[in-house]
Formats: C-alpha cells, sequence, structure tokens
C-alpha cells in the first residue's frame, strides 16, 4: 500500500513540475493563441464545462456503439472462421487488408456514402476496431490443445459444443486483449469520424468537430480542453475495458494470479 | 459393465512415412487390466490413440465390444497424461463436463458428481478453479471426469508420468481400489515397470520402429494388491523379470540391423 502511495505521489509531482514550466513559459512571453497557459485552460473547462461534457458524451456514445458492434460482429466472424477452415484462408487476408487501410482516408467515403450523424461516426470506430477482435479472437479459438479437443470427442461433443464450451471460453482472454486494443483506438475512430461529420448546429458536435471549429475560432484554450477531454474518454474506455476483463478472467486465468510477483 | 478390446494386424504409418506400428494384434478381455510397457518411440499412445478411435489404423481393425472404436465412444474414457482440466471451470464443473455435454439432467448430474469427488477424496475442494490444485489433485479430478460417465473402459495414457513418485503411488493404490469395485477393462500406457507390474493382470512389452508386440508377461501376482506388496519378494522379482525382457528389447533396438 506504501509503495502504491509514493508511487501515486511521485507521479503528481512529475505532472506539478511540467505544469509549473507551463505556466511559466506562458509567463514569460508565449502568446495565449499559440500556448494558452494551463490556469487558462482550467478556467475555459470550468467556463464551458456543459459544452464540453455534451461533446464528450456524443463522442462516447459513437465510440462505445462502434466498439460494441465490433465485439459482436468481430466475434460472429472469428467464430465462422473458427469452424471453417476454407473460409478462413479466404478471407482473413483481408482483415489484415482493412487494418492498414489509413482510417483518415476512408472516413470522408464513410460519411458520402452513410450520411452525417451517430451512425456513420460509430462506423468508422466499428471499422478501424473490428480487426484486431477478429485476429486476436480467431487466434484463440484455432490455438485449442488437441488434447481438450480429443477429450470433448471421447464425450460425444457436437460441433456446437465444442465452439461453445471449448474453443470460445478458451479464446475469452485472447477476445479481451483485443477488446483492450480496441477500445484505446474507438475514441480515436470517432473523434476522426467527427472531423468530417460538421454537425446539424453550429458550434456543437462531438469532440471532433468541436477540436475542427475550435481551431477554426483560434479558441486554442478551448483546444486544449478539447484534447483533455478526449484523453480522459480514452483512459475511461481503457479502465472499463480493464476492469470488465479482471471480472470475466480472474477467477480461472492464469494472468491474474494472485501469487505472481508483480 | 465391461467390454472387450480386439486389435488385429494392427500398423499405422505416419504421413511423413514413418512407420510407427507394425501388424500388432492383441485381445484385452473382459475386466482385463493390461499395461503397454515399452521405451519411447514404439508408439504405445498412438496404439491405445487408435482403440480411442483418435486416429485410425494404416492397416488392421480394431474393434471394442463388437463395434469400430468410433461408435463405441459411451463404452470407453480417455485419461490424459496431461489432466486436461479447463482453467474456466470449477473442480465439480469439469468432473461434470461428460455428463453435461451427453445431456444428462442437473439433478442427476449433480449426484453423480458428487459421488465421484467422494471417490477420489475431493469432496472439500469442489469449488476449487485448477490452478489452484496440485499435480495430484488435478489427476484425481481427471480421474473422477472419466468415471462419471460410468466407462465399461478405461484407457489411460501414461496418466501418472509427470508426479512425483509418492504421489504416483497413491494414486495407482486408487486406480486399483476403483478397478476392484467396478471391474472395468483397462488399457494402460506406462514406461514406468514397478508401475505395470503393481497394476496389471498382462504386460505387453512393445519393441520399437517400428512398434511391434516383443513380449506377453502374464502378471501371477496375488489380488487384492495392498501397497506394501511393493515390498515383497514376489514383486522384485516380477519386476527384474519384466525389466529383463525390457532391457532385451531396447538393446535389440539399439543394435544396427543387418
Amino acid at each position: 500500500m506504501n509503495r502504491h502511495l509514493s508511487f501515486a505521489l511521485q507521479s503528481l509531482l512529475v505532472l506539478g513540475v511540467l505544469l509549473t514550466i507551463w505556466q511559466s513559459a506562458v509567463w514569460m512571453g508565449v502568446p495565449h493563441y499559440m500556448l494558452p497557459a494551463p490556469l487558462a485552460v482550467a478556467s475555459v473547462v470550468v467556463e464551458r464545462f456543459p459544452a464540453l461534457v455534451r461533446s464528450l458524451w456524443l463522442t462516447a456514445e459513437a465510440a462505445a456503439l462502434g466498439l460494441l458492434g465490433s465485439i459482436v460482429v468481430g466475434v460472429a466472424i472469428a467464430l465462422a472462421f473458427a469452424q471453417w477452415r476454407a473460409l478462413r484462408r479466404l478471407l482473413f487476408p483481408y482483415t489484415i487488408l482493412l487494418q492498414t487501410v489509413p482510417i483518415v482516408a476512408i472516413a470522408p467515403l464513410i460519411l458520402m456514402w452513410a450520411g452525417n450523424g451517430l451512425f456513420s461516426v460509430a462506423l468508422v470506430a466499428f471499422i478501424i476496431c473490428l480487426p484486431p477482435i477478429i485476429a486476436n479472437t480467431t487466434q484463440g479459438l484455432i490455438s485449442v490443445e488437441e488434447n481438450f479437443l480429443h477429450l470433448f470427442l471421447m464425450h460425444e461433443a457436437t460441433p456446437a459444443q465444442v465452439l461453445f464450451q471449448l474453443r470460445l471460453p478458451h479464446a475469452l482472454p485472447n477476445l479481451f486483449t483485443g477488446i483492450r486494443i480496441a477500445a484505446g483506438i474507438a475514441v480515436i475512430g470517432a473523434i476522426t469520424g467527427e472531423l468530417f461529420a460538421g454537425s446539424s448546429r453550429v458550434g456543437e458536435g462531438g469532440l471532433g468537430y468541436s477540436i475542427l471549429y475550435a481551431s477554426g475560432q483560434l479558441e486554442t484554450d478551448y483546444l486544449f480542453a478539447l484534447v483533455l477531454a478526449a484523453t480522459v474518454l480514452g483512459f475511461a474506455f481503457f479502465f472499463v475495458t480493464m476492469f470488465l476483463e479482471w471480472y470475466f478472467l480472474h477467477h480461472w486465468h492464469e494472468s491474474n494470479r494472485p501469487d505472481l510477483p508483480d | 459393465m465391461s467390454a472387450d478390446i480386439v486389435i488385429e494386424h494392427v500398423s499405422k504409418q505416419f504421413r511423413g512415412g514413418a512407420l510407427a506400428l507394425a501388424d500388432i494384434s492383441l485381445q484385452v478381455g473382459d475386466g482385463d487390466f493390461v499395461s503397454l510397457l515399452g521405451p519411447s518411440g514404439c508408439g504405445k499412445s498412438t496404439l491405445l490413440k487408435i482403440v480411442a478411435g483418435l486416429t485410425a489404423p494404416s492397416a488392421g481393425t480394431v474393434a471394442v465390444d463388437g463395434i469400430s472404436p468410433a461408435n463405441a465412444r459411451q463404452l470407453m474414457s480417455f485419461i490424459f497424461q496431461d489432466p486436461t482440466l479447463l482453467p474456466w471451470r470449477t473442480v465439480e464443473e469439469n468432473v461434470g463436463l461428460g455428463l453435461e455435454l451427453s445431456g444428462t439432467a442437473a439433478g442427476v448430474r449433480q449426484a453423480k458428481v458428487d459421488e465421484m469427488l467422494e471417490l477420489v477424496g475431493l469432496s472439500a475442494a469442489r469449488q476449487l478453479y485448477p490452478r489452484q490444485l496440485s499435480g495430484g489433485m488435478k489427476m484425481r479430478v481427471s480421474i473422477a471426469r472419466a468415471l462419471a460417465s460410468r466407462p465399461s473402459i478405461l484407457l489411460l495414457d501414461e496418466p501418472f508420468a509427470a508426479l512425483d513418485e509418492m504421489t504416483r503411488d497413491r494414486l495407482n493404490d486408487e486406480l486399483l481400489r476403483l478397478y476392484a469395485e467396478r471391474q472395468q477393462t483397462v488399457l494402460f500406457v506406462t514406461h514406468s515397470v514397478a508401475e505395470a507390474v503393481y497394476l496389471s493382470r498382462r504386460i505387453v512389452i512393445l519393441a520399437p520402429h517400428p512398434g511391434r508386440v516383443a513380449h506377453i508377461v502374464d502378471n501371477h501376482l496375488p489380488w487384492p494388491r495392498p501397497a506394501d506388496l511393493r515390498l515383497s519378494a514376489a514383486f522384485e522379482t516380477q519386476v527384474a523379470c519384466v525389466s529383463r525382457l525390457l532391457r532385451g528389447v531396447q538393446a535389440a533396438a539399439a543394435e544396427p540391423s543387418v
């Protein structure tokens, strides 16, 4: 416990030093529109808190929708890949291809096809979340040891039983690795989508839209506040996933063994 | 509730071309306890997998209770060298796995699981996960799971090879007690002479490269077999005799063929 406390104090100390340097730089004459002071950022956060939260919430919604969609669709695809080897060999390379497509380049296309709005933004998040979910889950589903398959065979298990009672639980740790990767990029995907999505009302939209708008207006202090909000959102996604992973795996999985040294 | 195994002229050639088994014929009678003993490379595990229907012979036939192994699976249970417990299931859920897969009603299943846990002395550990168990306990769970579906035939593939000697001896005693109670047909793969002598009615010594039957030893040690039988002169004589045969087989295999 003491160790954790001193670690936290050290981290806070580093943060304090960085903020002091930053604030001093502004006092020494860096122009406000280039680099707003931390205190200015703090005051704009307080001042425009409702708008900030609204943007944050819109982006969170889109990112969460995209992430959930990618989990559902990704697991379904991975199950199909595990069940039909021919299908996997035929289509698996394309999921890798999907991963290498620069999202910034296809986001405008998606918005052109699907129209503006929550759905399209979530779709952008969905598309970049999908490959890590498929790749990791498929890996887990097909890497079951032969002895386990023989065990199920000896008990005359049906293909569905092998898939859902052996392969799927075996792949859970891999699925959560995929979700952890996807959660990080879901927020990035949603923000990227919003950069192109525009808004129905001037000055209001998700974080991505607000970032564009604030930069157009040279509201650098609000821009910083939005970046801060995006970081907070990314962290929130990460921690929720970590919690879910712990919740589902800590009973049995080796990665959560209590008696392992740090 | 037991059945016989008839192996006739079984050969197994792996896809790479290596001949693992050559013309094996063997009969395991109702309620018999036969050990397959041999040096590594003699194909004893492969033979067991063929009997289980987990791999097909290249030539020859196997009949389990008169039918093909793949159709006789509900008669058989297979115990692997590795306990192969599902890490996400508790001890009792692992023991109940086979019953669950075959669709046994929950109430009946629970009663059988309770009985099996009692049998292997793990009632207190029922809620634990495999990672919380010692090697010996894991193997007991594996045995309980295999027995839960009341098989007529038990196939064991070096089940105790990875355990320390004390644990192995204790599990051997338990296996004999279970065998005495249920009179299953048992086919037991091992590379331990003492284990084979202590447990079985007959010992089949296989020669390697390719795997073939070298000797079949009738083991006349009396039944029941208490733990201190291992200290008796008769036991030691039998171990020495089987060891000599096994060493002969290995020496012959080591000599360059002419």
